[in-house]
């Protein structure tokens, strides 16, 4: 666990790989540091956002480094199933990055379960590790400037579906019709972190 | 009530943000200049976390549809009697906020605060996520609530306004400082020119090109306010108030949360300087 600076207001812990950060965050959210307004977990690090007006940094880095990491600790949110037609601009190129057919691809993303492990980039947009792996794809070399509404995407091993219409990076697999961040709906966001997501061709 | 006759260039409502929401991707937003919204709170008696408006460059008319309390603070604009210094501003008079000669965002507080619908919990309009109170437009009717406390012991309180010209703000570690060669660490002390790409999500400044020591794909991580990151091209952006949650490039440093407030009051064209 390497502690980096980041400012008078937070700090970023940094720690192995992803298991690593959700066991983190886990004992974080259970034993939340006083002082300590939210907490940002991500691939590999977990952000301590902090109240300087209730603590100092040094207090938390302190109690941060008493914490006794999770594994596993992450309760289980519940099912989603999202219905997907798997038309996405970039199943070639995936395809092409596994090695196998596009058909394939979506036979792999459709029988995997998915799980949101943390969002980010927008509200409602849940980074989705699958069970098992393999799904190591980059980014596309340059954004698209126009992402829509309910695309199905993959990058960095992850999937997850944009909330709304936006630029982004990821390789376009299908789309699906539903909202996954509704304020109307309560919660808004869909794919909380826990939730397990199953995709459904259609 | 009060009914909005002019937006200006950008009017939005704001209070002090949504903290502890990033398990959703929703980021903190908020007033810009967080010490001037809250000392026009206090001037009228709010509790801190009360609405406001947050006027850009000025050009904000407003009506009083019945007698109220108001205050305006930040950039100090030609046409307010009330900068600074509560006043009344009766059923059917308006309150038309000129040009700034310095500074960038104007903060108008009613007694009883703005009492638009919240989202998520918070009135603060959050330009890049799309969440909050739509930006102002003219014909807006805004409802004023009736949530105030006693009225302050002070009417009047000093200060000084937000500068022109160049500004210095303190400049602490930033996690990938080592993601920048050394050349670039130095160079990351300005003198900075801030562009008219700058907004409420961050100040888009320009300057020499800093290199980066790493050309590796950093895995998105979190940041806030305050946050100094440095994309491929070398030209850095000091997010402000509606900073995303993550961000997939390097932060070398970080503006003392303390000064940012003055950051956001910067206008394009002037000069920002980052002190260690």
């Amino acid at each position: 666990m390497r502690v980096l600076p980041s400012g008078s207001a937070a700090l970023l812990v940094e720690v192995a790989d992803l298991d690593a950060v959700l066991a983190l965050h886990a004992a974080l959210e259970a034993d939340r540091p006083p002082g300590v307004v939210d907490l940002v977990p991500a691939a590999r690090t977990v952000l301590l956002v902090v109240d300087p007006e209730v603590t100092s940094l040094d207090a938390v880095e302190a109690a941060l480094r008493r914490v006794t990491p999770r594994p596993g600790g992450r309760a289980d949110a519940g099912l989603v199933e999202l219905p997907v037609v798997y038309d996405g601009a970039d199943l070639a190129d995936v395809a092409a990055h596994l090695g196998v057919a596009p058909e394939e691809v979506v036979a792999r993303h459709a029988d995997t379960e998915w799980t949101v492990a943390f969002s980010g980039f927008a509200p409602g947009f849940g980074y989705l590790t699958p069970a098992g792996g393999g799904w190591d794809v980059p980014r596309r070399p340059s954004p698209r400037t126009r992402v829509p509404a309910g695309a199905v995407a993959v990058a960095g091993g992850f999937t997850g579906v944009y909330p709304r219409e936006s630029p982004g990076g990821w390789q376009l697999v299908g789309r699906t019709d539903v909202a996954v961040f509704d304020l109307a709906r309560d919660p808004a966001a869909l794919l909380r972190p826990g939730v397990r997501v199953r995709f459904v061709p259609c | 009530m009060l009914t909005v006759l002019a937006p200006g260039p950008l009017t939005t409502v704001q209070d002090r943000g949504r903290p502890g929401l990033a398990g959703i991707g929703v980021g903190r937003s908020g007033a810009a200049d967080r010490a001037a919204a809250e000392l026009a709170n206090r001037l009228v008696g709010n509790a801190p976390g009360a609405a406001v408006l947050e006027a850009t460059l000025g050009g904000l008319a407003v009506r009083a549809d019945a007698d109220l309390l108001v205050v305006t603070t930040g950039a100090r604009c030609p046409g307010s009697p009330v900068h600074t210094a509560p006043g009344p501003l009766r059923a059917g008079a308006t309150l038309a906020l000129g040009t700034p000669p310095a500074g960038l965002r104007t903060y108008l507080a009613v007694r009883g605060g703005f009492a638009v619908a919240p989202v998520l919990g918070s009135r603060s309009t959050d330009v890049l996520a799309g969440l909050g109170p739509p930006v102002l437009r003219a014909g807006d009717v805004l409802p004023v609530g009736g949530d105030a406390g006693p009225f302050p012991a002070v009417d009047l309180a000093p200060g000084a306004d937000p500068p022109g010209g160049e500004v210095t703000v303190r400049l602490l570690p930033g996690p990938r400082a080592d993601w920048l060669t050394a050349a670039a660490r130095e160079a990351l002390a300005g003198p900075w020119t801030v562009t008219a790409e700058s907004n409420r999500v961050g100040l888009r400044l320009t300057g020499p090109r800093l290199e980066r020591a790493v050309d590796a794909e950093l895995p998105s991580e979190g940041l806030v306010r305050g946050a100094v990151q440095v994309p491929p091209a070398g030209q850095p952006v000091l997010f402000l108030a509606d900073a995303p949650v993550t961000g997939g490039y390097p932060v070398a440093g970080y503006v003392d949360d303390a000064d940012v407030d003055r950051c956001a009051q910067l206008r394009p064209g002037q000069t920002l300087r980052l002190r260690r």
